[in-house]
């Protein structure tokens, strides 16, 4: 079995995203617990955070298959 | 690294090349396994559609019900609540229909006679997100005139040096950025969660059967692990066609907001 630098590469480019995704969830988590009544607003901004954030992971693992082909 | 396995063959990880899989033919013109699952998720759809809504009620039998669920996340929590009240109504089927299509797909690569999510293969979220593509660059024209589109893209009130820089940059962003993203993103999770999922159920096989004595055993975390994921990406599956929607509602919202 043999390792590739591209998909350890892509370890630690996840570190980012992951980092930011958590922010995020941490931010939503708290507004909830402050006002509950704006639970539905926050849910979809923080899922849009989420996913632009994410994109950045995506784009890692495909550039990570990209050059270790 | 060193393998305490006797290993009679190699343990080959899974790889992008394992996506490949054509039944008929070879090459450019093969009829592959994500095609047939495809066309196949398409039929059902189409067929569930139509029984479900033949016999439409003012009180709902138990197909309807579950069918004005789906159509009711659709329309109200993303497309009246994102692209607002005025303007949501024409973009309802092409929401609903993205949904539906994306979701049936993606459980596809759980549901055990098929256990291929379609989305895997880049050409078929790359053929949805310039659907949504065309169509917010149409309305964004059809609405402003491609002048007063362009101007649009600039928010007002930047000093003059900026707004250069601003204009290509947002260029960019509506042009190449919004449906690479699109495409990378759905094709990316489905890609990554079911080569997670190959990878829990190769690696177990080969410590069951290559592996020596008590590195038998590692092989029953390695099948949990693989139970766990697939409920995993259940999740995945439903998140990703609903961010899908949510994205493309976004991005035709934007053309019906007067400022940034």
């Amino acid at each position: 079995m043999e390792g590739n630098l591209a998909i350890i590469g892509y370890g630690l480019s996840a570190i980012g995203p992951g980092v930011g995704i958590g922010l995020i969830f941490a931010a939503y988590v708290s507004g909830v617990a402050r006002q509950p009544e704006t639970r539905g607003v926050l849910q979809t901004i923080a899922i849009l955070g989420f996913v632009l954030c994410e994109q950045l992971a995506i784009f890692g693992i495909a550039l990570a298959f990209v050059f270790s082909g | 690294m060193t393998i305490v396995v006797s290993a009679a063959e190699e343990f080959v990880p899974p790889s992008a090349p394992d996506f490949w899989q054509p039944l008929v033919g070879d090459g450019a013109f093969a009829i592959t396994r994500t095609m047939v699952v495809m066309v196949l998720v398409t039929i059902g759809l189409a067929v569930v559609m139509m029984l479900a809504t033949r016999r439409l009620g003012v009180v709902p039998g138990r197909g309807q019900f579950r069918l004005e669920g789906v159509y009711g996340l659709v329309r109200n929590s993303v497309g009246r609540d994102v692209i607002g009240s005025a303007h949501f109504k024409p973009y309802i089927p092409l929401l609903l229909t993205l949904f539906t299509l994306i979701l049936v797909n993606n459980l596809m690569g759980i549901v055990p006679p098929v256990q291929f999510p379609t989305m895997s293969r880049i050409g078929f979220p790359l053929a949805l997100a310039l659907g949504v593509y065309v169509v917010y660059l149409v309305a964004g024209v059809r609405r402003r005139g491609l002048v007063g589109f362009l101007k649009n893209l600039v928010p007002g009130g930047l000093p003059f040096w900026v707004v250069p820089v601003v204009f290509v940059l947002e260029l960019v962003t509506f042009l190449v950025t919004r449906p690479v993203t699109l495409t990378l993103r759905l094709f990316g999770n489905m890609f990554a969660g079911h080569i997670l999922l190959l990878l829990f159920a190769l690696g177990g096989e080969y410590l069951l059967l290559s592996g020596e004595g008590l590195l038998k055993l590692v092989a029953i975390p390695a099948f949990l692990m693989f139970f766990l994921f697939s409920a995993f990406e259940i999740l995945i599956a439903f998140l990703q066609a609903y961010v899908f929607i949510l994205l493309a509602s976004v991005y035709i919202a934007e053309v019906y907001a007067d400022e940034h």
